[in-house]
């Protein structure tokens, strides 16, 4: 159990290195060895969401996955998508829109919202609604995050089209 | 006076204005209570018992003890300086529970913490865990309310002479003689199964020691810090000059976090003995098997119409199923109690008879869980109201229509003793039934066999922001009803107000920042709201039971109006005009139509740095404190319609609208008070369609995962549709209802309503919740069966 792994990674845009029991979960080594609080553990089997993270650009639950899972990876956490000056748009929508509010749930909204955007058409709610079932809010009702996430594939397809 | 400065006062109350927290929780960097880390922080882990009713033989810990990184291993024992959990009530025939933060000679649920561990970090700790042996030796149980209320039951606890641990009577006018002479009676057994509140953040508490002054500071996933620190202050000895509370950010509770937990004592206590911080969080078993669990009741209730359809009577009996123990500091009656208390609802019936009994049964704990009681109430009532509707051939809305309280004849005392003031109980029911377009739906009844719809109405009262002349949990001795606030200017001129109060996800920060811009006249991101601190307030319980918006809003108005008054006096001093003449807004403070204007960092500057512009008499500190109790409390009202489609085939039951017409008196935020609407209404879905803590025979567990036991997705919940109505406001300083848990109230009876009708061609009805495919399938077969005996 004391034996330890060597890796290397990127987490938003900064090199990292550590040594991490080949046991610890990506979310714990995030969380607990780099401080990176932001991203939240809410189940530990994968069912929540809330521990979302980017892993090579797509969207992975980080309780699902070892620490060494992430060696020679390009992780892209919430700390990653905007600061508290100066948000990304995908959070300032959240924000219009009042799609949270414990604020508990949201980084793996966020980071799912990123990767569905990037991904999927979403031409309607039923099908924004499916791609953001996979993450569990318990305080919205989901109805605000579906109007955020509506304006901001909005956005998307007017940029596309033009 | 051509250059006369005029300063628009802006209004912050009523606008959707952005909220001034989203800013740190949208960018990872807000703050909850597991993401405290200081050197020397030890972990502690838990194991807990298999078992749901036995003796404890023997433990066994040495392996465990000799695990590299194991601190300490602590069973009972070690704890036996620290009183049990025990909450009392001065309600009669209430019997309390005594509950040791760890079990001692016996356990009564799967689920209960036996031993703890401390351990360097959290992955040792579990390796412990699985190094100890506890023997047991298992006891007969009765897992159900039913079962274990029977005399012949097996008692779960020893102390105590059954298993009923309460029971209590409601009676008003005469009963029994109104259903005998009543021309239509409607009855039915409804059942609302054991729900949990899966807040996204499991429990957590970080028991920081601080040396240097050796105090205790509690960083705790808590929504009620005042009580937690009031009480663990009374268990361990502690004053609050050497123990804080301090919630930060708090992930949602919606109940769950609202009552005082063993291991957040635990951390305490050991932070202190060992010198050093601890910190728990609880995994998500953890979390769904010893959070507080909440309704779980059956009601039989009977009710009595007469010829005209007006209500006479209604007649109930309910069993609350509470679990193995009593929860502090609300009670094991809180829950059914308040099924009883709720009952009439909105209505005029003259006649009203309720018993009330708590069983304990070896199963976790039941605690609060927004709506508390209401919706076991409403759901119970509005079915037995579609009933009556259907027997009299009657349209639902128009039945409701001739039984609700109406606008001339409050305030309205129902059976239960509780009073209605004005609210909006007509014009939600109107808003309600104009919203859903009955004619179009009872044409694609007839018309569609593909589906089967179905329309179902529900509506409610309940009482928010109560004060002091009633217990929140009924029995409970302790003083809920009052909140203080201390509004203060400091010598930069910043406006900071600070509450006992704790949001959990409510945004506190930014609703009471609008109250106080909007009474003061600076701006809302002017204002640091500052709540969740003990050390910080004399007194203070927390945010729960739709309070923070009455009593935290209320004391807000108070508050500031009081520092407004030395604001002006200030300002008058300084003008040489009277208090009256001067006006506040957008960060100025004026006399209209003249030069006279200082902003408020000049004002504070002349307070408290200037020596010689004002006469030291008139320098008087910006700052100001206040409280207030609304005694009684404000009636919130509400409809709820749903609509649903069932697919013949696979009996999957979607809910296709819902929509809620609700008086919550005047909006401070409406996007927030859109939120709390559509979350507590989620909540309601699942509890209709969804949820349902399931245990075995033997009182196992058998939903302790979120793969078993189900919440609401975005694909499960519809738009939400809110129609806010505003009738009357209440006398509340700043005309403020509560709308917290109004959404979980309505939503579960309206959408049973809605899915009885959509089976009306089969005559089934929806008595028990949540109804899921499976139920339906059961209900159908049983209904086919029946047909084809007759």
């Amino acid at each position: 159990m004391s034996s330890k792994t060597h890796i290397t990674l990127t987490i938003n845009d900064e090199p990292y290195r550590a040594d991490v029991e080949p046991r610890m979960l990506a979310a714990d080594f995030l969380r607990d060895e780099l401080a990176l609080t932001g991203t939240h553990i809410g189940c530990e089997h994968g069912v929540c969401g809330a521990c979302t993270i980017l892993l090579n650009g797509v969207s992975v639950r980080s309780c699902l996955l070892l620490a060494i899972q992430l060696d020679d990876a390009e992780v892209q956490t919430v700390e990653g998508l905007g600061s508290t000056r100066e948000m990304h748009r995908i959070q300032t929508a959240f924000r219009e829109y009042h799609a949270l509010q414990c604020g508990f749930c949201t980084p793996g909204f966020l980071m799912t919202v990123q990767d569905i955007l990037n991904t999927l058409p979403l031409r309607n709610d039923k099908e924004i609604r499916d791609a953001l079932s996979g993450n569990i809010c318990r305080c919205t009702g989901y109805d605000h995050i579906v109007k955020a996430v509506r304006s901001l594939v909005t956005e998307r397809d007017k940029i596309a089209n033009q | 006076m051509t250059d006369a400065i005029a300063y628009a006062r802006p209004k912050y109350i009523g606008k959707s204005i952005q909220r001034l927290e989203d800013s740190r929780l949208l960018t990872g960097r807000g703050r909850y209570a597991a993401d405290f880390q200081v050197p020397r922080m030890a972990h502690l882990a838990f194991v807990r018992s298999d078992q749901a009713y036995a003796r404890i033989c023997q433990i066994e810990t040495h392996d465990a003890k000799e695990l590299p990184g194991v601190i300490g291993i602590f069973t009972a024992s070690d704890f036996a300086h620290i009183p049990e959990i025990t909450a009392p009530s001065k309600m009669l025939n209430y019997h309390p529970t005594f509950c040791p933060v760890l079990a001692r000679d016996f356990v009564r649920y799967v689920g209960e913490p036996v031993v703890a561990i401390l351990a360097e970090d959290r992955y040792v700790g579990e390796d412990a865990a699985a190094l100890i042996e506890i023997e047991y030796d298992p006891r007969d149980v009765a897992v159900t309310a039913r079962e274990a209320s029977s005399p012949n039951a097996p008692k779960l606890h020893d102390s105590l002479g059954s298993n009923t641990i309460f029971s209590r009577q409601f009676a008003a006018g005469d009963c029994v003689k109104a259903i005998s002479d009543a021309v239509h009676v409607v009855s039915g057994q409804f059942c609302m199964t054991r729900k949990t509140s899966v807040s996204i953040e499991p429990r957590a508490y970080m028991a920081e020691f601080e040396p240097q002054k050796d105090t205790l500071t509690l960083h705790s996933a808590t929504n009620i810090p005042g009580i937690v620190r009031d009480e663990i202050g009374r268990l361990l000895g502690l004053s609050g000059n050497k123990f804080r509370v301090v919630t930060c950010d708090v992930g949602g509770s919606f109940g769950g976090k609202g009552s005082l937990y063993p291991e957040e004592i635990i951390v305490c206590d050991l932070a202190l003995r060992l010198e050093r911080s601890i910190k728990y969080v609880a995994d998500r078993m953890e979390d769904i098997l010893s959070s507080s669990q909440a309704f779980e009741e059956e009601v039989a209730a009977t009710l009595a119409v007469d010829e005209n359809g007006h209500f006479t009577a209604l007649k109930a009996d309910i069993l609350g199923d509470i679990g193995a123990y009593s929860i502090y500091p609300w009670t094991a009656a809180l829950e059914p109690v308040q099924v009883a208390s709720f009952l009439p609802g909105p209505y005029r019936i003259p006649h009203y008879t309720a018993t009330v009994r708590g069983i304990c049964t070896p199963k976790p704990p039941t605690g609060p869980y927004r709506g508390v009681g209401r919706p076991m109430a409403v759901f119970a009532l509005e079915r037995l109201v579609d009933k009556a509707a259907f027997t009299l051939g009657l349209s639902p809305t128009e039945l409701r229509r001739r039984n609700l309280v109406g606008t001339e004849e409050f305030p309205h005392r129902i059976g239960s003793g509780i009073i209605w003031n004005r609210s909006g109980f007509h014009e939600c029911l109107n808003a309600a039934e104009e919203a859903v377009d009955l004619p179009s739906i009872q044409a694609e009844k007839t018309s569609r066999k593909d589906k089967w719809v179905g329309v179902g109405f529900a509506s409610y009262a309940e009482l928010t922001g109560i004060g002091s002349r009633i217990a929140v949990a009924p029995g409970m001795p302790m003083n809920t009803g009052a909140e203080t606030a201390t509004i203060r200017i400091d010598a930069t001129g910043a406006v900071s107000a600070v509450f006992a109060m704790s949001s959990h996800g409510q945004s506190l920060e930014t609703t009471l920042a609008q109250i106080v811009a909007e009474e003061l006249g600076v701006l809302p991101e002017d204002v640091n709201v500052i709540q969740g601190d003990t050390s910080l307030t004399p007194h203070g319980t927390g945010t729960y039971a739709s309070r923070s918006a009455v009593i935290g809003g209320g004391v807000a108005v108070k508050a500031t109006r009081g520092l407004l008054v030395k604001v002006k006096r200030v300002a008058a001093t300084l003008f040489g005009v009277s208090p009256s003449d001067i006006q506040t807004g957008d960060g100025n403070i004026f006399v209209p139509n003249t030069n006279f204007a200082i902003n408020f960092a000049e004002i504070a500057r002349l307070v408290y740095s200037d020596m010689s512009t004002l006469p030291q008499e008139a320098r008087e500190t910006l700052e100001f404190q206040a409280t207030y109790d609304p005694i009684v409390g404000t009636t919130t009202s509400a409809t709820h319609a749903a609509v649903v489609e069932i697919d013949p085939e696979t009996l999957l039951i979607k809910l296709r609208r819902h929509f809620v017409a609700e008086d919550c008196g005047r909006l401070i935020n409406p996007l927030v008070v859109n939120g709390q609407v559509h979350g507590g209404v989620a909540q309601g879905i699942g509890a209709a369609l969804l949820e349902e803590l399931k245990f075995d025979d033997a009182g196992q567990p058998i939903t302790a995962t979120l793969a078993d036991y189900l919440v609401p997705t975005s694909a499960e919940v519809p738009d939400l549709e809110v129609a806010h109505i505003e009738t009357e406001l209440p006398d509340s300083p700043g005309g403020f209802r509560g709308m917290g848990e109004g959404g979980t109230i309505g939503a579960p009876a309206a959408i049973a309503n809605a899915v009885t009708d959509a089976l009306s061609q089969l005559g089934i009805e929806v008595n028990s919740l949540p109804i899921t495919p499976s139920k339906l399938h059961a209900l159908i077969a049983a209904a086919t069966k029946q047909d084809r005996q007759e």
